[in-house]
């Protein structure tokens, strides 16, 4: 589904992804984990198209299409999805209108009907099911004055929603007790399926003992410098980055 | 001496001589007064940022057709009854319709010009200085229309009064029109004022109301200036309120080339309270110069502005927001806020807060921003599918929500959603 090869991207001038390659097919769970400054959000940007991080070569292919000189909303429209690290406030919008507006201007670009507003009830009612969120929050603002963990529930509700071919999970884990952690990894498992997969980005071990990866690879320094099974992530939580590092030199 | 004067002074010995020596007099002094200030010009603070150039050396005819030209406008712009309707500058008989609502008095200037009472015209000998000349005073000297309404005392209008003003294309065509809208002793009113271009519009319309609430009144007046591209509009309101009287007000302009729009406010009774909004949205090349000014003249009033301007391509909005707090008007609660957004690279806003204050116990706060859309919200709307275009719509649209706060709930935004201007066209659910 997805296919990553020796990607070089900048940040403003400046090199950030340095020769990133990665293989995801559907159905998969990768996990990508790292330090800070890794480059791992880099990644989720450029991965979903955010002006000001430059492709300066290599390919990003989803689907067999090269996707690196599309907008984020072309991207969004060919199912993929980033879950933010820190999803943005926009006072004066309302979430449920933002929600059908997204959902619908996606059907729009693939040639689907769009949803009228009985429809989309119906689909927010069965898709609130998933997860424990207080519909309240559908008739705020979007993420304006939401807690952390509301905003990050919003994310996966989104997820749910909008129902994509890929799923990048941008640090899901920050900022997230115990509790919410766990909601929005049983959100997060109650949408995984054979034809979907999901890029988790997380900087602690501790998401992916509720959301199992099939494989880990860790980022240092702008690529991946080792992969492997789930039991990858726990020599991490061990042994720390830099021994990982040391022994890929 | 400027061609933009001469043009107009021309225009004088057009107009239908008034049978009252003070109205006759009031005109020839006020038209002295303009030649003798002559055309502004950009070194003067309050005309900083208007492209005034172009005007000045441009000669404009006299703009006001007559009503024959009434059955040529396209009914279907025009709102709902109870409506006031000026066709090309002059009053409709034809399109307006009052339904006989109690308590509401309307007559058009040229009625009263015509009939006998002297003293219902004495607003026309308001005085100007040199400073508000030559845009006022030319309206005195030169204008002949306008509607004259009254509210009586403790008259509640139930329905909103529309006051219309649309026009056909009158290149060159200057217009003045005076209004006078009196509401007494706690009557109540919403007034909606449409300014419309029909087919090719053009030209100049000036147009001054002087707006009077009495104690207890409570008005609310949405004004909707929409006019095609190439017109130019100069608007003054001057409203005075008396105590515990309240007003609420929306200016909500996009159109034209250059609209001035001069908004001057006076707090004369105690407890008095003004709450103005107001949203600029300029796009290709227009300038929307704004300059309001309240006093507080007596103790305990209020007022709470809240502005917005939106400049696109290379248009360019021009605020000034002046608070005075006179000696003795103590106890005012007022606060402004201004806030702008650049949506195009050669757009430009320039924003002006000013607070005199010479009372105690006062409350007072401004504040006054210049932006560009968040990058962070737009690519996270974009992400979830959005295209560019919608998304910086809904972006902008959130942006000047806040300034209707209060003023339009939904049941009058809905109202007045067929006669909003395209680029405010909006679901009305998607703002909180």
């Amino acid at each position: 589904m997805l296919e990553i090869k020796n990607l070089h991207a900048t940040v403003h001038g400046k090199e950030i992804l340095k020769g990133f390659t990665l293989s995801l097919e559907a159905g998969k769970v990768h996990a990508i984990m790292g330090p800070n400054g890794a480059g791992k959000s880099t990644l989720g940007y450029v991965l979903s198209g955010r002006e000001g991080y430059e492709v300066t070569s290599g390919e990003i292919l989803f689907n067999g299409q090269d996707i690196a000189g599309l907008a984020p909303e072309e991207r969004a429209a060919l199912g993929i999805f980033l879950a933010f690290q820190y999803p943005v406030e926009i006072p004066g919008v309302n979430n449920t209108y933002f929600l059908r507006t997204a959902l619908n201007a996606q059907r729009k670009a693939r040639g689907e009907d769009e949803l009228d507003s009985m429809a989309f009830l119906k689909l927010v009612r069965q898709k609130l099911s998933i997860l424990d969120l207080k519909d309240e929050l559908l008739h705020r603002a979007v993420n304006s004055g939401f807690s952390g963990g509301e905003k990050k529930r919003n994310e996966i509700f989104q997820l749910a929603l909008l129902e994509p071919k890929l799923a990048i999970l941008d640090e899901t884990d920050s900022g997230l007790d115990i509790d919410a952690l766990k909601a929005v990894a049983e959100g997060v498992n109650a949408m995984r399926s054979p034809d979907r997969a999901f890029l988790v980005i997380t900087h602690y071990q501790r998401l992916l003992d509720y959301i199992t990866p099939d494989i880990v690879h860790v980022m240092v320094q702008g690529r991946i410098i080792a992969s492997g099974g789930p039991e990858l992530a726990l020599q991490l939580e061990r042994e720390g980055y830099a021994s990982i590092a040391a022994a890929a030199h | 001496m400027s061609a933009f004067l001469d043009s107009q002074a021309a225009q004088q010995g057009q107009l239908k001589p008034s049978a009252f020596p003070s109205v006759q007099a009031w005109r020839a002094q006020a038209l002295a007064q303009a030649l003798r200030v002559g055309f502004p010009h950009n070194k003067l603070e309050r005309w900083k940022y208007a492209p005034l150039r172009p005007l000045a050396v441009k000669s404009f005819h006299a703009g006001t057709t007559d009503t024959g030209t009434d059955s040529a406008i396209d009914t279907t712009l025009l709102p709902p009854a109870p409506r006031i309707v000026f066709v090309n500058g002059r009053f409709s008989a034809e399109h307006t319709q009052l339904n006989d609502l109690p308590g509401l008095q309307v007559q058009s200037l040229a009625e009263a010009l015509a009939g006998d009472d002297e003293r219902r015209l004495n607003f026309l000998g308001r005085q100007f200085s040199d400073t508000e000349a030559p845009f006022a005073s030319l309206n005195t000297a030169l204008a002949e229309q306008g509607a004259l309404i009254d509210i009586a005392e403790q008259a509640v209008i139930e329905v909103p009064l529309h006051l219309v003003f649309i026009s056909q294309g009158a290149p060159d065509g200057s217009r003045y029109l005076r209004h006078k809208l009196d509401c007494h002793t706690g009557s109540q009113l919403t007034l909606i004022e449409h300014h419309i271009s029909q087919d090719g519009d053009a030209g100049l319309c000036n147009q001054l109301m002087h707006i009077h609430l009495g104690m207890q009144a409570r008005l609310k007046h949405i004004r909707i200036q929409r006019l095609a591209a190439p017109c130019i509009g100069f608007s003054r309101n001057d409203a005075v309120l008396s105590s515990d009287a309240s007003y609420q007000r929306m200016d909500i302009e996009t159109g034209g080339h250059l609209s001035r729009h001069e908004l001057n406010l006076s707090l004369q009774g105690e407890r008095a309270h003004i709450q103005s909004g107001g949203v600029l949205w300029a796009t290709g090349s227009s300038t929307f110069d704004t300059r309001l000014s309240v006093r507080h003249q007596a103790p305990n009033a209020g007022c709470k502005l809240t502005w917005r301007g939106l400049a696109d391509d290379k248009a360019r909005v021009n605020f000034y927001g002046g608070i005075l707090i006179e000696q003795g008007a103590d106890g005012a609660d007022a606060a402004l806020s201004n806030k702008n957004l650049l949506l195009g690279p050669q757009a430009q806003v320039n924003t002006q807060p000013a607070l005199e204050i010479y009372a105690d116990e006062v409350k007072a706060a401004h504040g006054a921003t210049v932006g560009q859309l968040d990058d962070a919200a737009l690519f996270y709307l974009r992400s979830r599918g959005l295209p560019k275009a919608q998304a910086e719509k809904l972006l902008s649209q959130a942006f000047y929500a806040e300034a209707f706060e209060g003023i339009a709930d939904t049941a009058l935004l809905d109202a007045l959603h067929p006669y909003l201007p395209a680029i405010l066209h909006r679901e009305q659910e998607g703002l909180t």
